[in-house]
């Protein structure tokens, strides 16, 4: 059976100002998969999200989803920033941010109604943040912003979700938490690509798997290729991960 | 009120390099006309001020200065050039240019009705625009890269802000004056910070504030003689600034010093309880007298606590032994509970 492609990355080179920081990527990304893109500090992970959402402009290469360029998908495409990217100091709180992940199909102007509040409430009891929902956003923990992140792109009821380092200084809980919510997704025939750090449960979390470190190492299931010697290609030393049966 | 905007978005120093920028657009402008009506001035100041700002975004993103240098020498470029301007224009001989300096410092006292209905009426033009686009304001000032991934057209709210902050300023340059003119935009702002944690509250009460500043400042310096009045205010919005960093409720620092100390003497006082508690839990009847004695090696008990307990009527004290009431057991388990379940 052949799948569907969801997203096609076709010679993407990007620089912030002269060298590269991703160069050449060529990447096609199934339908349906729970994806980890794994690499140093450094290899360009974030760019390549960043570039993919149109939030960077490299300096060649396309985009596609589903065989449209990524201006016409937008609707389809959700995205999760890492969290040190806002300030969290601004004066809102937990349940307006999850709101946010309306305004896309709001459009200009228009403002959130019954309808949208009640979609964001749904997103936070999801992500098991309902309690919190008037909290201010400053006086949350590190691992609840996160999640209210998560809420505020379930809300936007994508096909594929982009997201960078979730897992970033969460406790045991909220990972099984965010993971279940990923699997999930998943079996709703979603597509999930995370940025992932702990190389240890790639094998348990993922069924896909991306190398990056400015170029594209390798990509594919995790059964066929996370291996030592992709690995190594990667962080350079001599990697060994001891992969549970 | 747009104020709560720079604000938010830590560009500070934009307000102050806006309006520096805006000097040599009046000088530009008197010599080109020759008039001092002010409506032109303003348009010179204008459009100095837009050219300003958006060099400054230029210069942050080709070049890769920090933001803060960029402002610093569009800031000092400007206002130098600027200055010298103005001499330039001092020494001619026609000099009808007495009514210049009132834009480096201000004076409410030159306004014209004119002025004053030009300000309200650009004034109610901001309010509506902000009211329009509220939510996309507030969704870019607080995550641009999502903002730009849900599809709007990042650039253009941009835009609308900075032109409206450019707005805001040239126009109250008049009243406060180039040096002071940022910091009439950010007092308020940051004042209405303290107080309150919606955005909408904060840009409502530092448009109060401001208003307030103006009115009072302007009255003040109009019964004094050779009071300027953009100190003043300035001066007024700046007591504002101090007073609610000092008493806001939730931000201030007296009340968070009050709620450190309340807060440490409750600590104490459920210290000591649970440590009852857990000598009350070994016997059958939780009143079960004790004596005071082997509370002494536990840390935090003071007689006082002991005292407060009682008088809380958690425990009794009889001669040298005290006992936990019904009440004080109630409490002590729910504190535990409470404990558990907030790690879990
Ligand atoms: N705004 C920027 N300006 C200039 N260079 C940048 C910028 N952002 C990132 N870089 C550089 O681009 C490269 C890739 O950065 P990126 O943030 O994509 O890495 P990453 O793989 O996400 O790393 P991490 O694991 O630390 O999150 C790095 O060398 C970084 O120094
Ligand atoms: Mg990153």
């Amino acid at each position: 059976m052949k799948k569907n492609i969801a997203v096609k990355i076709d010679d993407l080179t990007v620089a912030y100002n002269y060298k590269p920081v991703l160069w050449d990527i060529d990447l096609e990304i199934p339908e349906g998969v729970l994806m980890a893109i794994v690499g140093p500090n450094g290899a360009g992970k974030s760019t390549l999200i960043k570039s993919i959402l149109g939030i960077l402009k490299p300096i060649a290469g396309s985009v596609t989803i589903y065989n449209k360029p990524y201006k016409k998908q937008r609707s389809l495409v959700a995205y999760v920033p890492q969290k040190g990217s806002v300030d969290w100091d601004f004066p809102t709180t937990a349940l307006d941010v999850v709101m946010m992940g309306t305004y896309g199909s709001l459009g200009w102007i228009k403002r959130p109604g019954q309808k949208e509040k009640k979609a964001a409430l749904e997103a936070l009891e999801k992500v098991g943040m309902l309690p919190f929902k008037s909290r201010q956003i400053s006086q949350l923990s590190g691992g609840q912003q996160q999640r209210i992140f998560l809420a505020r792109a379930l809300v936007q009821n994508a096909s594929i979700y982009f997201m960078d380092e979730p897992f970033q200084g969460v406790d045991a809980t909220t990972e099984i938490a965010i993971i279940n919510i990923l699997k999930e997704l998943r079996k709703a025939r979603k597509t999930v690509i995370v940025v992932h750090h702990d190389l240890q449960t790639v094998p348990e979390y993922f069924d896909w798997v991306t190398f990056l470190n400015v170029k594209k190492i390798a990509t594919g299931p995790v059964k066929d290729i996370f291996n030592d010697d992709n690995l190594t290609k990667t962080y350079g030393i001599n990697y060994k991960v001891s992969i549970q049966e | 009120m747009l104020g709560s905007f720079a604000v938010l978005r830590k560009q500070s120093l934009l307000g102050d390099a806006i309006s520096h920028a805006a000097l040599p657009g009046i000088a530009i402008a008197f010599l080109i006309t020759g008039a001092k009506d002010s409506n032109t001035l303003l348009l010179g100041a204008l459009v100095s001020g837009l050219i300003g700002t958006f060099w400054i975004r230029g210069i942050i993103k080709k070049t890769h200065l920090k933001s803060d240098t960029a402002l610093g020498l569009i800031l000092s470029l400007f206002f130098g050039f600027g200055m010298l301007l103005l001499t330039f224009i001092q020494k001619q001989p026609n000099a009808n240019q007495a009514g210049l300096d009132k834009y480096l410092f201000g004076q409410a006292a030159t306004l014209l009705e004119s002025d004053v209905w030009l300000m309200a009426i650009v004034t109610s033009v901001c309010l509506f625009v902000l009211l329009l686009f509220w939510k996309e304001f507030k969704i870019l000032l607080f995550d641009a890269d999502y903002t730009k991934t849900l599809g709007f057209n990042t650039k253009f709210i941009d835009i609308l802000i900075t032109t409206f902050i450019v707005l805001a300023i040239v126009l109250g340059l008049q009243t406060v004056g180039v040096v002071l003119m940022s910091a009439m935009l950010l007092a308020p702002a940051a004042a209405a910070r303290q107080w309150t944690n919606s955005l909408g509250m904060m840009v409502f009460l530092a448009a109060l504030f401001g208003a307030f500043s103006g009115v009072f400042g302007t009255a003040i310096s109009a019964s004094q003689n050779n009071l300027s009045t953009g100190p003043v205010i300035v001066i007024v919005a700046g007591i504002f600034v101090i007073f609610s960093f000092i008493f806001s409720p939730s931000r201030g620092l007296l009340f968070k010093q009050i709620r450190f100390i309340k807060n440490r003497r409750d600590l104490q006082l459920h210290k000591t309880l649970a440590f009852m508690y857990n000598i009350a839990e070994t016997h059958d009847d939780i009143s079960h007298p004790h004596a005071i004695k082997i509370l002494n090696n536990f840390q935090g008990f003071t007689k006082g606590t002991l005292q407060k307990l009682a008088d809380k009527n958690y425990v009794t004290i009889k001669g040298s032994n005290w006992s936990l009431t019904n009440e004080g057991f109630k409490t002590a388990s729910n504190l535990y509970n409470q404990q558990t379940k907030s790690h879990e």
